[in-house]
């Protein structure tokens, strides 16, 4: 089954990204497709590239890269959403005449048009969020 | 005869229900569903929304957030029509709860049991709850 997941709530604080992350990694050993992760929402947050989480926990921005990388996975954060809780890539920081950017690598800043196509091209659409 | 812009390429077309379940200010809930309906709206698909537990809320005549410094974004409902987003549901008892009727909304809307909306997500392709 091709699957899209939805992702609203931000890393640490919430379980739902760590949720997805577990359902994921489920559904491709099971040989279904996950098709794009659409990160909206407190839900951008998960792709900033300046988190430094403790070493003895886990990493949730470069769990989700690795996994991306090497499943195909499209990861796409909301550029509305993101605006306005200050993630920007390198485009945007430029544009809006901000002095850096904090988008990780692997992850791609888009309109929600991209989570309406998820819904449209995907068997189901998963909601992880509160 | 159709008009040349609207020789569209025809897409598929999924049912998509939004279920608007927070009252408007306390998260970004309400604010970010709303700019999701607009974007499914944009592409054609079939949108429908539901307000229900706190969610009836969002519709509520009369908001005004001067004292709150946010932005009232309720208005924002009464264009739905506009963008041909005509199935507005709200939970019955939902309302009752709250000691609302449906003369306390800001927009036409159809009261149904829980059991119609029940009957009503059924039938969707995707539900978004927000």
């Amino acid at each position: 089954m091709k699957y899209g997941l939805l992702i609203n709530e931000g890393p640490y604080q919430h379980q739902a990204v760590d949720s997805a992350y577990q359902f994921a990694k489920a559904a491709i050993a099971k040989g279904h497709e996950v098709f794009r992760v659409f990160f909206y929402h407190d839900g951008v947050n998960n792709a900033t590239d300046f988190a430094v989480p403790p070493q003895d926990d886990r990493n949730i921005t470069e769990n989700w890269i690795k996994l991306a990388e090497e499943n195909n996975i499209d990861m796409v954060v909301c550029i509305a959403a993101a605006q306005r809780r200050g993630l920007l890539d390198a485009n945007e920081a430029e544009r809006q005449g901000k002095r850096g950017d904090n988008i990780a690598p692997g992850y791609r800043i888009s309109g929600l048009g991209q989570l309406v196509e998820a819904g449209i091209e995907c068997d189901r659409l998963l909601t992880f969020g509160d | 005869m159709s008009e040349p812009w609207e020789d569209e390429v025809e897409g598929p077309v999924k049912k998509f229900m939004f279920v608007n379940r927070k009252s408007p200010y306390g998260t970004v809930y309400a604010l970010e569903s709303l700019e999701v309906v607009l974007i499914t709206a944009a592409f054609d698909q079939d949108v429908s929304l539901v307000f229900s537990d706190d969610g009836v809320y969002q519709i509520k005549k009369g908001q005004n957030t001067d004292g709150i410094g946010m932005k009232n974004f309720s208005p924002t409902y009464r264009a739905l029509e506009g963008y041909d987003v005509e199935k507005l549901y709200v939970d019955k008892e939902s309302l009752e709860e709250r000691g609302l009727t449906e003369d306390d909304l800001l927009v036409d809307v159809e009261v149904l049991s829980r059991a119609e909306l029940a009957d009503l997500m059924d039938d969707q392709d995707v539900v978004l709850s927000f």
